[in-house]
């Protein structure tokens, strides 16, 4: 252990991992906005508060279920599905009619979806903040690399990044709406003219993509105190990490949430006040270097 | 439209209309000047964001840190140094069209997307480091209580300030708008391309177009702690930008008084809407999405339409 030491000190290889499971959650929302982004070609600014929705639901999920262990579990499916329910409705009744519109339009549209669903997550769960108790298993610490204390919720986090990017890409690539959505992306008449209905591809793509963005929420929960506003941070970083990675790109998604994790939580420690001026800082040299991203992009 | 209003009998209206302006402090409350005075200021912000998102087709996402930084500039010099006080009103704005050549000189070589997300990224560090460096700019508090020269610190006179500038800086941009330079840029909105052949420097324009922008959101800026006194990080957080990018679509964003005519209905119905309820934002959201799949050229861009079309007799004939 002596040896990870010296190459590493014990202070910044606590923040590595503080950075990591930050990264996961970055990497899950901003993922299902890439998707988004590369399909369906919309610049969701709801995004982030579909996540602040995911994480609101999870809120009332866990506490109708006696806020233990079981109400966790709940959330984790729950919040995620109703959070699909939401983007469904909207999808179908807005986005839809405005696929053929400038971006600037398209942004705008859903910036009002997210005004609109920032003052309903007010009505219906109001101004305070809320919070999701952390699951029995997951209280406690792991201590790795003998003796440094690691929460185990941030472990499952861990564990949980890799599997959602390894789903999406499955789904992506080796299911038939995932060949058929990437098919829809470069031609979209095309796909229309061999007789499938690209109107509910590309909302399945929607839906899928918003799912994430709960999935997120629902599991950012128990780690922050789940509050309004909570969205209005987060949907600039997942869309500068799409930016970064390469705009459609799942590995991109990654690699950017990577970036901006791990510079927010290693800027901390250089210079703590201005600790969070980092990962923007990164995304400014990475975009001067590579315009488009780091990836190859799918527009 | 717009050519007819400022030609023959137009311009006695403008001139009728702007005495009016100047003659309502004797009649309104106190009140209501300061609404119109923010309406006025707001006016200008979007009128110089059009500049270039209406006329340059470039995609300003983030222009509230210009607008920022004109009020911080101003506030700051306002505060912490013995200088005379005008000479803040035009460090401020400077202090915007240097930031907006900055930010553009970065930005400009991206286009479309990746040019709003860069700027939009650039435009939140400047949020970042205004929010978390307490010692020199007041941090999420702000800076209260700004001392203005006396000749502006009655409410009336703040106004008649306010109202002076903005019909300046209108003017000013109105001749931008209408001269080479404006022409240019609009060529480059409509084919960049065909504009690079015959020889204009599109990057060059386009960078002086955001700095021109800056300059003018700036004095915006500068306006507000004229008339509130205060400033405050969320000056420049990117959802003040975005309500500037509506106040544009609402008004007309092809149209030079479009965003003008924009602020002026949101604030408005803004100041109605919350003495009766919190939830202002829903109705803005609701607002938004009807204009975008109703009105996408705005108000001032559907009276035109309606005018071209001969349904409405035009009030002003050319």
């Amino acid at each position: 252990m002596d040896v990870i030491y010296a190459i590493c000190p014990p202070k910044v290889l606590a923040q590595i991992f503080v950075g990591l499971s930050r990264t996961t959650i970055l990497f899950i929302v901003s993922s299902g906005l890439s998707l988004i982004l590369g399909v369906l070609r919309i610049p969701n600014v709801a995004h982030g508060s579909l996540y602040m929705i995911g994480a609101f639901m999870a809120f009332t999920i866990s506490k109708v279920f006696g806020g233990g262990d079981a109400g966790f579990w709940a959330a984790l499916v729950g919040a995620p599905l109703g959070v699909a329910l939401v983007s469904l409705a909207a999808e179908r009744g807005l986005f839809q009619y405005l696929y053929e519109r400038e971006h600037l339009m398209l942004l705008l549209l859903t910036f009002a979806v997210s005004l609109i669903f920032g003052d309903l997550v007010k009505i219906v769960w109001g101004a305070e903040y809320k919070s999701v108790p952390v699951p029995h298993i997951f209280q406690g610490y792991v201590y790795l690399f003998g003796g440094l204390p690691f929460p185990l919720y941030n472990l499952f986090l861990l564990i949980i990044g890799p599997i959602v990017a390894v789903a999406l890409w499955l789904i992506v690539n080796k299911t038939k709406i995932g060949k058929i959505s990437r098919a829809a992306a470069v031609d979209r008449e095309m796909v229309g003219a061999v007789g499938i209905n690209v109107s509910w591809v590309f909302a399945m793509v929607f839906v899928i993509g918003c799912l994430l963005a709960g999935l997120g929420g629902a599991l950012v929960a128990p780690t922050v105190s789940v509050t309004l506003g909570m969205d209005h941070t987060l949907i600039i970083e997942a869309f500068l990490i799409v930016i970064i990675g390469g705009l459609g790109n799942i590995w991109g998604a990654l690699l950017g949430a990577l970036i901006f994790g791990l510079t927010q939580s290693l800027g901390i420690l250089v210079w703590s006040q201005f600790g969070i001026v980092f990962p923007y800082a990164a995304v400014i040299v990475v975009l001067l270097f590579r315009p488009t991203g780091l990836l190859k992009s799918t527009w | 439209m717009l050519k007819g209003m400022l030609e023959g009998r137009g311009r006695i209206w403008w001139a009728a209309a702007i005495i009016l302006m100047f003659l309502l402090p004797f009649i309104l409350p106190r009140f209501y000047l300061y609404l119109l005075s923010i309406i006025l200021l707001t006016g200008l912000l979007a009128t110089s964001l059009n500049l270039v998102l209406g006329y340059g087709g470039i995609f300003q996402f983030h222009h509230a840190v210009f607008y920022g930084a004109g009020a911080y500039g101003t506030a700051l010099i306002l505060t912490r140094t013995g200088l005379s006080p005008w000479i803040s009103f035009i460090v401020g704005p400077l202090v915007s069209a240097a930031l907006g050549l900055i930010i553009g000189w970065v930005c400009i070589r991206l286009s479309k997307l990746y040019f709003a997300m860069l700027q939009i990224s650039l435009g939140s560090l400047v949020w970042i480091i205004v929010y978390r460096w307490y010692s020199f700019t007041g941090g999420d508090d702000g800076i209260h209580g700004i001392p203005l020269p006396d000749i502006l610190s009655s409410s009336n006179n703040a106004y008649y300030f306010t109202l002076a500038v903005t019909l300046i800086c209108l003017f000013a941009m109105h001749k931008i708008v209408r001269s080479p330079f404006g022409s240019a840029l609009q060529g480059i909105r409509d084919n960049p391309v065909r504009c690079e052949m015959i020889g204009i420097n599109v990057k060059r324009h386009q960078l002086l177009a955001l700095m021109i922008a800056g300059f003018f959101a700036g004095v915006a800026g500068s306006l507000f702690v004229v008339v509130d006194n205060t400033v405050f990080p969320d000056m420049l957080f990117w959802t003040l930008s975005l309500e500037i990018c509506i106040m544009c679509l609402l008004g007309g964003w092809f149209t030079f008084l479009g965003p003008m005519l924009g602020a002026a209905i949101i604030i408005a119905l803004r100041t109605f809407v919350s003495t009766y309820t919190t939830y202002w934002a829903l109705v803005l959201g609701i607002l938004m999405a009807l204009v975008i799949f109703f009105l996408p050229n705005g108000v001032l861009g559907y009276v035109e339409e309606k005018i071209k079309k001969g349904f409405i007799e035009p009030v002003i004939k050319e």
